[in-house]
């Protein structure tokens, strides 16, 4: 019952996130690289886009912890980790260069894959098995950054 | 500056819903809606969970995908990597970049930073800056996007 209320919640939740992506622009890889593009024809918007998601999440932050418990899951499963070391800085980093080549970051490359474009397909298979195998590298090697339950989703 | 392509007013909007839908995740299933995060486990199911939850927000992903391009074509696709070898680059310093900083725009960028995180905040920051410099670089060195 209450696993599957929070399906649908989820499932509801993919499509409304699909729908602020592609209002937002951030469907469109070239308006991403012209928000990165500060010295050229520099497009702010996404900064707005931030604006809007941050704003709404934060009082949604403030009423889960009013709250306690959520709406259909035993617990809240907030991340974590604390640290800020090589591995999380170094690994934003190798993110954002992947980001500045295509114009895509995971949420954008997954509604994408709909276009059914070559390089849409292309991206997500490549991005999905090295998930995997950055998942897996990072497990057998068991630093203390590469607990699964801690990762921020 | 003349901000050519600026869109205030939709990617506000837009951000709202992007917004609503991780407090949703959030309140509802009590997890954090980061896509890279979802995408990562989702991969790589944990047993005895019930995950089910993390396949339907993907589902439902794609699902908006599919609406978006069928009323609004236009509005996704048009990639700009112009070839197979800069694309499987890009997706795959994506991949091992948000599995091993633990996130990507959605988990540190709205909903790390919506905590205030400093992880986040330091990671947000971090690739922004190196997503500048790319972008910096391909105008400088040629294949400019």
């Amino acid at each position: 019952m209450t696993a599957g209320r929070r399906n649908i919640v989820a499932l509801l939740s993919g499509l409304l996130f699909a729908a602020g992506l592609g209002l937002a622009g951030m469907t469109k890889p070239a308006k991403v690289a012209a928000f990165l593009d500060v010295t050229g024809d520099w497009d702010p918007s996404l900064m707005l886009v931030m604006v809007g998601a941050i704003g709404v999440y934060a009082l949604a932050v403030v009423a889960a912890k009013r709250r306690g418990v959520p709406l259909f899951a035993p617990e809240f499963a907030w991340p974590s980790l604390k640290m800020i070391d090589a591995r999380l800085v170094g690994g934003a980093a190798l993110f954002g260069i992947g980001w500045g080549l295509s114009g895509y970051c995971p949420g954008p490359a997954v509604v994408s894959v709909a276009s059914l474009t070559q390089e849409n397909l292309v991206f997500l298979v490549v991005l999905a098995l090295t998930l995997l195998a950055s998942r897996r590298v990072l497990a057998a090697r068991g630093s203390a950054g590469s607990s699964r339950a801690a990762i921020v989703e | 500056m003349t901000f050519t392509n600026f869109t205030p007013v939709a990617s506000l909007l837009g951000g709202i819903l992007i917004g609503l839908a991780s407090a949703a995740v959030l309140l509802g299933c009590g997890r954090t809606a980061g896509v890279s995060g979802i995408l990562s486990s989702a991969l790589s199911p944990t047993k005895g969970e019930d995950g089910a939850w993390r396949l339907l927000f993907l589902a439902g992903l794609v699902g908006g995908g599919a609406l978006l391009a069928l009323f609004f074509p236009g509005v996704i696709g048009a990639p700009i990597m112009g070839s197979i070898g800069r694309t499987v680059l890009a997706a795959a310093l994506v991949g091992v970049g948000v599995e091993m900083g633990a996130g990507c725009t959605s988990g540190h960028g709205v909903c790390g930073i919506g905590r205030l995180s400093p992880r986040s905040i330091v990671a947000t920051i971090t690739f922004i800056a190196t997503g500048v410099l790319t972008v910096l670089a391909l105008h400088r060195f040629g294949g400019a996007s």
